[in-house]
């Protein structure tokens, strides 16, 4: 219990010390102000405009404001839609949800039998192949990479649409799914692959494997439960982390898919200068990445008994 | 049996949403509006977008000339007095009928929309409006104002039964979202589809299309294949590199047409040390900026074909002044200066700086249509001619704040900038007001005038025209006010944008010089 209550004040800690950055960072980049007003506009309806949003005031008063806005449970309103930040961002959050999750999904379905398969007969052209397609996966870039499922699948064959989210659940959603989730799932399952791939490759060589195998349990049963389980620990290490970034950072492949989530909501705002949206939008994100990252210890226990959730004393 | 009715109804289903589908048109748009509020933010998209669910008194067609909207006609009655006749029979998308009320109530809503980033204050300032009747409305100012018609064609009509104390949210929920136009709300999903339908009930021409979904579609490759994959049936914006392409593909048709924007060089005429102006040894020297010779030598050393074709792909037209051809107040005596290198040089010579000078161009590098390439091509065509000229760019943010208050007092902070203008109201006073009358916040003038030009005989000019409600004196007054600024090379005219629009086979778009997407303007031959 310590333990938590003392990850989460660190949580807090770095929340803080986030929002300090990006609001000075923000306002260091430019001035919002001058991107949303029209040219015609006389001064004094910039100067209003500048003062209903704060902008007129020091950058330490602003975000005085806005820690006291925030404690209140209020991030403030969106500069460009003129709607609550939060709101903007729960909104898309579905989206970008159902995207990652399938990408996420997708990476572990055909990553980890594929490095299995290879970590266990490491010699056989078929784990060549599946190492060298590996490679592919994580070296081209996402945006390339999109493009082109885009001008095979759909403009060359015109199997899958190109563009935009269907409705959740339905035949025609998961169709829009498959293009960019297969985008997004791409470089993970690579790097599920080699994981598993070196996992089974170390543990095939274990006393326990060879114990087993001596016992005369079946081949798929050591495989699925005595290797699988142990190569496990890593694989879900990375991709707890993995997934923090999938849900944050999906930003290439919803722009490449018009994919209606938070990534293109951060995009656009960045270069709108949406300060508020940007700034909850990383406070939203540090929270995640904290409550995965506790996710993980505690899979971490119930995966690997030896390990207890207890601090290092110093 | 419900199983038996289930497939029933999908199937029926299936048949009803074929029927549809040849009426539903899909479209793909290049940046999407901010709000459904129409009051909320005056910015192209958001007009565009809004403009299918409300209507102003005064329309604009393709060209943005004038033509009846919600006001059936319009007149001055006396110097500071304009009656506008509204059109009868008019209804709200909820049947209520459109009266002299909902005018005077959207007039007052428009400049007083909290938040609002761009505010449509700059068109209702400075009116009185009257209700004589129902239908007949009279809208005074303090001095005379020509431009009357074109500020009521930039303000939407809301109605006052559902838009009473209604917030940006409302609209953008479709509560208040009730206008007259040819469409109705929908749905209005931000960052993935906006849907209107037909209002048959609508006054004037009726749409072919029963169903509109625009999608935002901000990546232009992504728009193409979306558009060549069949997933929509227009796109806006189309990326100069792939224009080629597209026309040359059978299954596909290119709309286009000149915009109202043009881009150009604007240049330090206010300090006689200007920050970015250097000798050639790097030592201080005398603003030549200054010196017309200067300046028309700059002109010179352009070779605007170069940029229309290779930067920008053919998709611009080479510009003389500040609008082209066709719309109201362009001269017809203002030519592109020709690419002449030795005439430059010569130039040079006799305004005493024969070896050149250094300089740096400021360009913004996400703003317009291949902005930092144009700057860059400038920059070695001017060091050509012996002005040593570094290119910096950067984000709009940072650029619009330096260039127009980011000097010593909130003076601007460039040398030589690069930029552009798109003129809202069609004509060329909104470019002479903005970036050749004088600087002065007070007046109104010279608001994006950032090389803080000022000349007393252009300013004269401008003066007299925004007083002349006559059509023809004020156009011969606008002509010659642009030949004043541009043969004193005020600013330095480069090139005018093109609009295009691609398309599947067999649609057609009323290509528009205000960059609008209008679902009404698409045709589809059978």
């Amino acid at each position: 219990m310590v333990f938590v209550i003392r990850r989460l004040l660190q949580s807090a800690l770095v929340v803080l010390v986030m929002s300090l950055v990006v609001f000075v960072g923000v306002h260091l980049v430019g001035d919002p102000v001058h991107i949303l007003i029209n040219d015609d506009m006389t001064k004094e309806e910039v100067e209003r405009f500048a003062r209903q949003l704060g902008l007129d005031r020091p950058v330490h008063e602003q975000y005085l404001h806005f820690l006291g806005n925030a404690a209140r449970g209020d991030l403030g309103n969106s500069f460009v839609h003129g709607e609550p930040a939060l709101k903007l961002i729960l909104e898309r959050m579905p989206a970008t949800l159902e995207l990652a999750l399938a990408a996420f999904l997708l990476a572990i379905v055909v990553g980890v039998p594929l490095g299995m398969y290879a970590g266990l007969k490491p010699e056989s052209p078929a784990s060549r192949a599946i190492m060298t397609g590996s490679i592919v996966g994580f070296s081209l870039p996402t945006f390339w990479v999109g493009l082109m499922l885009i001008m095979v699948f759909a403009v060359m064959l015109g199997w899958l649409p190109s563009t935009g989210r269907g409705d959740f659940g339905t035949w025609d959603g998961l169709r829009h799914l498959a293009l960019p989730a297969l985008n997004l799932a791409l470089f993970k399952m690579a790097l599920v692959t080699r994981l598993a791939r070196a996992g089974t490759r170390e543990a095939a060589l274990q006393d326990y494997v060879k114990f087993a195998r001596a016992k005369g349990l079946s081949p798929s049963r050591v495989v699925l439960v005595h290797v699988l389980k142990n190569i496990l620990v890593p694989v879900v290490t990375v991709l707890g982390l993995e997934l923090g970034g999938l849900i944050a950072f999906s930003v290439v492949t919803e722009t490449v898919f018009a994919w209606p989530g938070m990534g293109k909501l951060l995009i656009d705002s960045i270069q709108r200068l949406d300060r508020p949206v940007i700034v909850a939008y990383l406070v939203i994100t540090v929270v995640m990445f904290v409550v995965i990252n506790l996710i993980v210890d505690l899979l971490y226990a119930a995966l690997d008994p030896r390990v207890r959730l207890s601090e290092v004393k110093p | 049996m419900t199983y038996l009715y289930r497939v029933l109804g999908f199937v029926a289903a299936l048949a009803l949403s074929t029927g549809v589908l040849s009426q539903e048109l899909r479209i793909g748009l290049a940046s999407e509006p901010t709000s459904m509020d129409p009051h909320y933010h005056n910015l192209s998209p958001n007009n565009s977008l809004l403009s299918h669910i409300f209507e102003s008194l005064v329309d604009q067609d393709e060209r943005q000339r004038l033509k009846p909207g919600l006001a059936e006609s319009w007149k001055a009655i006396d110097d500071t007095t304009w009656e506008f006749k509204l059109r009868r029979n008019v209804k709200f998308h909820d049947g209520t009928p459109f009266t002299a009320d909902d005018v005077l109530f959207s007039f007052e809503r428009a400049p007083n929309v909290e938040g609002s980033p761009a505010s449509f204050a700059i068109y209702s300032r400075g009116k009185t409006l009257t209700k004589v009747d129902d239908h007949t409305l009279h809208i005074k100012t303090a001095a005379p104002y020509p431009l009357m018609p074109n500020d009521v064609s930039q303000i939407f009509i809301v109605s006052k039964k559902h838009a009473t104390g209604a917030k940006t949210p409302d609209f953008n929920s479709g509560k208040a979202a009730v206008g007259t136009g040819a469409f109705r709300y929908v749905e209005y999903t931000p960052g993935n589809r906006i849907i209107v339908q037909r209002n048959d009930a609508y006054w004037g021409d009726k749409p072919q299309w029963a169903r509109v979904t625009f999608r935002g579609m901000k990546s232009a490759p992504s728009r193409v294949a979306a558009l060549l994959a069949g997933d929509v049936d227009m796109i806006e914006q189309v990326p100069a590199i792939d224009l080629e392409r597209l026309k040359k593909d059978p299954k596909i048709d290119v709309a286009q047409i000149v915009s109202n924007r043009i881009m150009y060089l604007h240049l330090d005429h206010f300090r006689d040390d200007s920050p970015f102006v250097k000798a050639k040894d790097g030592g201080p020297i005398k603003n030549p900026l200054r010196d017309r010779r200067v300046r028309m030598a700059i002109s010179k050393a352009i070779d605007r074909d170069a940029i229309v074709s290779r930067v920008m792909e053919d998709v611009a037209i080479k510009a003389g002044q500040l609008l082209p051809e066709g719309f109201f107040g362009v001269s017809s005596k203002l030519q592109p200066v020709a690419f002449d290198p030795n005439g430059a040089k010569k130039l040079l010579a006799e305004a005493g700086v024969p070896n050149g000078f250094r300089l740096t161009i400021h360009s913004p590098n996400d703003r317009y249509p291949n902005d930092a390439k144009i700057a860059e091509a400038i920059g070695q065509m001017l060091t050509r001619a012996g002005i040593d000229t570094q290119v910096v760019t950067m984000t709009s943010g940072v650029f619009f704040r330096e260039a127009s208050s980011g000097g010593p007092d909130k003076t601007p902070k460039f040398s030589l900038i690069l930029a552009g203008w798109g003129s809202g109201t069609g004509e060329t006073s909104s470019p002479l007001k903005s970036l050749l009358a004088t600087h002065d916040p007070k007046k109104g003038m010279g608001g994006a005038n950032r090389g803080r030009y000022s000349n007393p005989e252009v300013d004269k000019l401008i003066d007299q025209a925004l007083a002349t409600v006559d059509d023809a004196k004020r156009q011969d007054l606008l002509a010659r006010a642009a030949e004043a600024a541009i043969e004193d090379v005020g600013i330095v005219p480069l090139h005018y944008v093109v609009n295009v629009w691609a398309m599947r086979k067999g649609f057609s778009y009323k290509a528009r010089a205000d960059e609008y997407t209008l679902a009404g303007g698409v045709t589809k031959s059978n």
